[in-house]
Order: structure tokens, then C-alpha cells, then sequence
């Protein structure tokens, strides 16, 4: 059998010996720059603050301090210590379950307008207008509607993670290679198999993209939601902190949505990196 | 016998016109074609000559403006598993790996996991893809990513195989090993191939009939029987004499439109 099949070793060619820097430096390195500047920035913030009384902004120890407070107790035993994690899980079911709800709307919603012109034809120009609207100017409205409470701030993270995950389904199932199509019906794929079985993967990246957006936005929105009338979530404590002048809980509450914000996108992303293995731009 | 009488593809007078910005342009006119079960057929053409409309109309991508395209005598409504085509981007689905590529056809239509399975793996062999069989098209080269679709269409019993300048893009060396090999495996199973390309040689050294179109508006010409003996040496006097030939059949056709 001539298969010669000789430009398919391509590719295989063994790693070579390396020394040892070049081993360790290549991974050292990120972490070293990435590191640099906020030490430093933290080194500034320090400086700038340390032994000034009258500053409103604590030095990062006392920011260290209460956040360490907030968690586990101990230190300032007040109204505020050992409560963060009910704030955290209050913040935390408003992004995820807004979260779920605007997936739950907006990826069905998003096909729709992507695939059938008449859908796109009646939604489109309502929701090319309803877009640039800020999120943050729905509160008042929000209120009104949803009442004071936990359902605005639940309402608003919908809203914020709404629009990037339609946009970018709808961008994703329309922007499938028309190559593909013709590809799959002549291999006997037509009909609605079409739609599962070549539309909907090549959208994926797309739609990916969209949940990386929605899920990130929905964390800035939380605070804005959280900020009236709601009891707990780390936007309540933040805007309670400001009026009571606890600026190092207004700080420790920043540093935490920063990192758990920073958490939720890289578990996305780890989700992405294997749904997406076969892209070139994600895998 | 059926067979022996009714070709496997007929064009009947085939002419397509299309509409571009409310300008219509004729891309095919009055096109006579039989094809017999078996046949290795190459179009060849200066571009615009209707070469790859005619293809894809065999295909079922797009329908007559006047004309009949049959198979088996009976009319092309749209693409179907029985005319495989193999298109030089590839068209390969980046989301599948080398395996369930080439299993797409038999899963599209039913198979069990066991057959498809058994079947892709008969076709990552034929193509010498072992290596390579759970793999992503974005890992692979140009090469080898023609060599999956090659598969893709075998593996979906099509009975003809329409290539549309499938090795155009490719590098030289590589267009040739792919020569080589798809004459091999033409031989082989006895498939019909309905070959579209540019170059002269390629259309030589590949078909047992070279069917020559011209443009404006695009036609078919001429019908040559290519008799020289497989494997066929693209350095032998007859083979040059067959590229002369063919070579000043093109050239009068630039000379007639430019003149």
C-alpha cells in the first residue's frame, strides 16, 4: 500500500536537552514581572500612609488586618468581624444566579436572532437601542419595579450579564463559514442536524467569549446593585463602611470582589481551555 | 445492464446565469458532459470558464438556469452523501478531531458507534493519518489536512468524488505525493473523480479524460482521452506532447478574447 505517509512525522521532533536556567527561567520569569508592580504599588500606598493619623486612607497593615477581622474574628470583635462570609455568599448567589438566568435567556434568544432573519428583523433594532443604556441607569427603574432589595441587585447582574452573552451568541452563530454548511449537507447533515452539529460548535468560541464578559460584568454590577437597600453582599458592606468611615473595610471588601472576580475567570477559562482545545485562539 | 448504458453523470445542456448587483452574467453555457462509472475526469480552464460552477452544480450547491444535471439519469435537487466534494480550503471542521471528521458522514446518517469507529479508522489508514487520528485540522499541515477530507468524502460511500483545485494551495512536492496517491486510491476502489483544476500537467499526469472550457461566456471546447499508460511519466515525450497540446488550446483562448 503506497500511503507514503512521510510528511506526517512532521511535528514529532524529540524535545532537546536543556540546562537548567533554561528550564527554570521561562516559568520564573511571568511571575517575577507580574509580581514587580504591585509590590510596588503597595509599597507606595504604604509609604504614602504609614504614621499619618488624619489619613482616611489606612496603611495596607491595617487593611491586612481587618480583612483578616472580617474573615475569622478576633481582632476588632465588632459588628463587622467574622461576617464576611455571609457577605461573600450573598454577593456570590446574586452574580452566579443572575449569572445563570441572563445563559438561560440570552443563549436561546441570541440563536433565535442569529439564525432566523424575522426574529432578528422584529428584536434587533429594540436591542441595538436598549444596549448602550448603562446598566447602572436601570436601578432607579429597578427599584421601582423589583422593589428595594436583593431582587434589583439580582435584576441589574441579569442585565449586565445579558447583553455580551446575546451580542456574542448572535455574533457566533452568525458568523458560521458558509463553507461548513455546504461541508456537512454533503456529507448527509442537513435540515435542523445542521444546527447541532455545525452551528452550534463553531459558535461556541464566540458564545464562550460572551460568558467570559457577562460573568466578569456581573461582578462589577454587584456592588452598584447592593448599594441600596440591600442588608448583606460585599457591595452593602462597602457602601455601609464608606458612611461609617471604615475606609479598611471599604478596601478589604475591593480587595475580596477582586479576587474572587479574578477566581471566576480563570475557572471559566480552565472550562474554556478544554471545551475549546480544538481552537487555535483558546486552546 | 444499467450501468453500462446510463452514465453516472450527464449535463444536458447545462447553462447557469447568475445576478450580481442586478447585472446578470453568464457562467456556463450549453454544457455537454457524460460521465462513466469509473472515470477520472479533469476540467481544466482559464478562470471564469464555469470549470467549478459546473462542479458544484454536479455537487448540488447550485441548480441549472437551463439544462438537466443527472445521476444515474435522474435529476440533482441538492447536495447528497452519494457526490462527495473536496474543496481547497479544505472545509474541514475545526472542532472535530481527525477521526470524528472523517466519521461525520457515517454518523450523520446512523451508524452505530462500533461501525463509525470501524470506518474511520479504515480511512485514517488509507490515508496514513494513524498518527494523527486525535488530532485538531488547525495541527495539521495543508497536506494532511487534504488527506482528512479525502477520507471524510471515501468514508461516506461516495460513489463520485467532485475536487474542486483541491491541491492548489498545497507546495509542490506535497501536490505531487497527493497525486500519486489519489490516482492509487481512484485505481483501487474504482470511485468516479470529477477533477477541477488549473494546471495543465496536473490534469495529464491525473485524468483519463481532460475536458477543456473557456470563458466568456464559460463553455466546454474540447474532450481529449488521455491513453498513456499509468503510472504515467510526467517527463516522457508523449506526456509532453499532450502538454503542448493542451497548452496551445488554452493559449488560443487568450488570444481570441484578447484579440
Amino acid at each position: 500500500m503506497t500511503t507514503l505517509a512521510s510528511d506526517t512525522e512532521e511535528g514529532a521532533a524529540p524535545a532537546r536537552e536543556m540546562s537548567r536556567p533554561a528550564i527554570w527561567w521561562p516559568r520564573l520569569r511571568p511571575v517575577l514581572l507580574a509580581v514587580t508592580f504591585p509590590l510596588a504599588m503597595l509599597a507606595f500606598w504604604h509609604f504614602a500612609t504609614v504614621g499619618r493619623p488624619g489619613s482616611l486612607i489606612p496603611p495596607p497593615y491595617e487593611v491586612w488586618q481587618e480583612l483578616q477581622d472580617l474573615a475569622f474574628g478576633g481582632i476588632n470583635d465588632d459588628a463587622y468581624s467574622k461576617t464576611l462570609h455571609i457577605h461573600l455568599l450573598a454577593s456570590i448567589s446574586r452574580v452566579y444566579g443572575g449569572f445563570a438566568l441572563a445563559l438561560v435567556v440570552a443563549l436561546p434568544l441570541g440563536m433565535l436572532i442569529g439564525r432566523i432573519p424575522i426574529v432578528r428583523q422584529m428584536l434587533d433594532p429594540t436591542i441595538q437601542i436598549l444596549r448602550p443604556v448603562p446598566v447602572t441607569a436601570w436601578l432607579p427603574l429597578a427599584m421601582i419595579i423589583f422593589g428595594l432589595g436583593p431582587r434589583s441587585a439580582f435584576f441589574l447582574v441579569f442585565l449586565g450579564a445579558f447583553y455580551p452573552i446575546l451580542v456574542n451568541t448572535i455574533f457566533g452563530v452568525r458568523s458560521v463559514e458558509p463553507r461548513l454548511f455546504e461541508a456537512a449537507s454533503m456529507l448527509g447533515c442537513t435540515g435542523p442536524a445542521q444546527f447541532f452539529r455545525v452551528v452550534l460548535p463553531a459558535a461556541l468560541p464566540s458564545i464562550f467569549t460572551g460568558m467570559r464578559l457577562g460573568l466578569g460584568f456581573a461582578w462589577v454590577v454587584i456592588v452598584v446593585g447592593e448599594m441600596t437597600g440591600v442588608q448583606t453582599g460585599l457591595g452593602a458592606i462597602i457602601m455601609e463602611a464608606r458612611q461609617l468611615s471604615r475606609t479598611e473595610i471599604v478596601i478589604s471588601g475591593m480587595i475580596v470582589i477582586g479576587a474572587f472576580g479574578f477566581l471566576s475567570d480563570q475557572l471559566v477559562m480552565l472550562i474554556g481551555r478544554r471545551l475549546l482545545a480544538w481552537s487555535p485562539s483558546h486552546g | 445492464m444499467a450501468e453500462a448504458t446510463v452514465p453516472i453523470l450527464e449535463m444536458k445542456n447545462v447553462g447557469k446565469i447568475y445576478s450580481q448587483n442586478g447585472r446578470a452574467i453568464e457562467a456556463l453555457r450549453g454544457a455537454n458532459l457524460k460521465v462513466k462509472k469509473g472515470e477520472f475526469i479533469c476540467l481544466i480552464g482559464a478562470s471564469g470558464c464555469g470549470k467549478s460552477t459546473l462542479l458544484r452544480m454536479a455537487a448540488g450547491f447550485e441548480a441549472a438556469t437551463h439544462g438537466d444535471n443527472l445521476m444515474w439519469g435522474m435529476p440533482i435537487t441538492g447536495p447528497g452523501p452519494s457526490r462527495g466534494m473536496v474543496f481547497q480550503d479544505y472545509g474541514l471542521f475545526p472542532w472535530l478531531s481527525v477521526r470524528d471528521n472523517i466519521g461525520f458522514g457515517p454518523k450523520s446518517r446512523g451508524r452505530t458507534t462500533a461501525e463509525i469507529r470501524e470506518t474511520s479508522d479504515h480511512f485514517i489508514e488509507l490515508v496514513g493519518l494513524q498518527n494523527f487520528a486525535d488530532v485538531y485540522p488547525h495541527q495539521l499541515s495543508g497536506g494532511m489536512k487534504q488527506r482528512v477530507a479525502i477520507a471524510r468524502v471515501l468514508a461516506n460511500d461516495a460513489e463520485v468524488v467532485l475536487m474542486d483545485e483541491p491541491f492548489g494551495a498545497l507546495d509542490a512536492m506535497t501536490r505531487e505525493r497527493l497525486q500519486d496517491e489519489l490516482v492509487e486510491i481512484w485505481s483501487r476502489t474504482g470511485l468516479t473523480v470529477l477533477f477541477v483544476t488549473h494546471a495543465i500537467e496536473e490534469a495529464i499526469f491525473l485524468a483519463d479524460r481532460v475536458v477543456v472550457m473557456s470563458p466568456g461566456p464559460g463553455r466546454i471546447d474540447n474532450e481529449y482521452i488521455i491513453d498513456l499508460p499509468r503510472a504515467r511519466d510526467t517527463t516522457s515525450n508523449e506526456f509532453n506532447e499532450w502538454r503542448r497540446l493542451l497548452s496551445s488550446q488554452l493559449h488560443s483562448h487568450h488570444v481570441r478574447k484578447a484579440g
